[in-house]
């Protein structure tokens, strides 16, 4: 066939698995993203137990590879069935999407720990004391202070993460999640046309295209006083 | 458990140690030509000639914006599928399968590729261009400024960059699991088959994933320290 025709009679299947790798990729950074900021302040300036607690998960998340992970939540869970039931897990854990959604959002947070943890070290020791002169309570010095500095630090490596997440969540597709891989991966199997593959390439690079380009427009609006002075040496 | 992990028919230490050891020499074989595909692409994206570096900025972003899998599936099936149309015309009748080892390396390869091209890149620039000036001032042809000069000093820039991409390698020779080689994954998905022990072969996989990766991080250091001896840093 021609690969326009496997656009045409594939297309609205892709489209569902463009959907679902926006999900599994949204979902997964969205829960990370929610834990990170903690666990990273914990870490940043937390004592010898959350040392002792964090730095072997992140060093775990960080040094097996995505796919062990997921097969380990997945069929790992399988083995503890009885206990789960018990629990009345058993529903979440029989899902492939619901596997996959929490291996990567456990191993994202890892890594979005790491990276707000450089954001938060980078914070000029000058701000936070002159916030604490002021009399700014410790949650005023973090909410005013000390995340507003951090996450514009963090924000380029907060969204190179990102897409190193929605890359992993190709991987999804090997414990059958009809992501945009999952869909390439069937049609090329039923027609064996190349083409499907070529086309899923074609689709996860406009992605990254098209986040690249808006994260970037997002740095410029987290740092409005740097647009300002750019303007200002335009004129 | 000592039976699950027992050498010979009884257990399965022995497939998980072949399994590993095809993990460390996929890795190992990917490398190099990895390494060689960085210096194309930095070369290439450094060109003072505009179509070049046009080339080199469409390897790096398509290999940069593509899942790992894709990439291996595409020269997999692709690969297959080119160079036997292209045996083909050369002498009918003619054809060769593309091993999964092979599409493992050249896909890793090409991955690692564009990502050493980008450390490699920023490594050359980082480089004091004062020294370069110099060579020249003496009369050094550009080969011997690159040769004598730029490339023994590459190294203290480029290896934190490419130590991180070495691990990343080694994590991503899990995938060619997928498309069948009998590496570290694909012996623990066997193991598992036979023995319903998913928990406890893929907990002993990443337990094996986790040491490469800590060894690698280890040395890694020690390789940074000797890089920079002899270089005084500010303290902070």
């Amino acid at each position: 066939m021609n690969p326009m025709d496997i656009l045409a009679v594939h297309g609205p299947r892709f489209l569902q698995g463009l959907g679902m790798t926006l999900l599994i990729t949204g979902l997964g950074a969205l829960i990370a993203g929610l834990f990170a900021p903690w666990l990273a302040l914990w870490r940043a300036q937390g004592g010898a137990v959350a040392q002792g607690m964090l730095r072997p998960y992140i060093s775990m998340m960080r040094g097996t590879p995505l796919l062990a992970q997921l097969f380990l939540i997945y069929y790992g869970s399988g083995q503890f069935r009885p206990e789960l039931q018990a629990m009345g897990l058993w529903p979440f854990f029989r899902e492939p999407l619901n596997c996959a959604i929490l291996a990567f959002a456990l191993n994202s947070t890892a890594y979005q720990t790491e990276i707000l943890r450089g954001g938060i070290m980078g914070v000029p020791r000058g701000e936070i004391e002159a916030a604490r002169a002021i009399g700014m309570t410790r949650w005023t010095l973090l909410r005013r202070v000390v995340f507003p500095h951090a996450y514009r630090i963090a924000w380029p490596a907060l969204g190179n993460e990102i897409i190193l997440l929605m890359k992993a969540s190709a991987l999804a597709s090997v414990v059958t999640v009809y992501d945009v891989m999952g869909v390439a991966r069937q049609v090329y199997q039923k027609t064996f046309d190349f083409s499907a593959l070529l086309w899923a390439a074609v689709i996860y690079l406009l992605v990254t295209g098209i986040f690249v380009t808006l994260w970037r427009q997002s740095e410029r609006w987290l740092s409005p006083h740097v647009l300002a002075m750019e303007k200002r040496a335009r004129r | 458990m000592e039976r699950l992990l027992a050498f010979g028919d009884a257990g399965w230490g022995d497939e998980i140690l072949w399994g590993t050891l095809l993990t460390l020499e996929l890795a190992a074989v990917t490398l190099p030509v990895g390494m060689l595909l960085g210096f194309f692409s930095a070369f290439l994206s450094m060109s003072a000639n505009p179509v070049l570096r046009a080339i080199g900025w469409a390897y790096s972003t398509t290999m940069r914006g593509m899942p790992e899998l894709l990439t291996l599936f595409i020269v997999y099936y692709g690969g297959g599928l080119a160079l036997n149309t292209g045996l083909n015309w050369l002498w009918p009748g003619m054809s060769f399968e593309i091993s999964p080892f092979l599409a493992g390396v050249i896909a890793l390869g090409l991955v690692f590729g564009a990502y050493a091209g980008e450390v490699l890149r920023g490594a050359f620039q980082s480089l004091n261009p004062g020294q370069s000036e110099a060579g020249m001032a003496i009369g050094m042809t550009q080969r011997q400024i690159f040769w004598r000069i730029k490339l023994p000093q590459l190294w203290r820039f480029a290896l934190p960059g490419l130590g991180n991409l070495w691990v990343n390698l080694l994590k991503d020779t899990s995938m060619v699991s997928v498309i069948t080689l009998g590496e570290l994954m694909r012996m623990s998905q066997v193991a598992v088959r036979t023995t319903k022990e998913p928990f406890f072969f893929f907990l002993v996989a990443c337990a094996i994933y986790w040491v490469m990766c800590v060894l690698s991080e280890m040395i890694l250091a020690k390789m940074e320290t000797r890089a920079n001896r002899g270089i005084i840093r500010a303290r902070a």
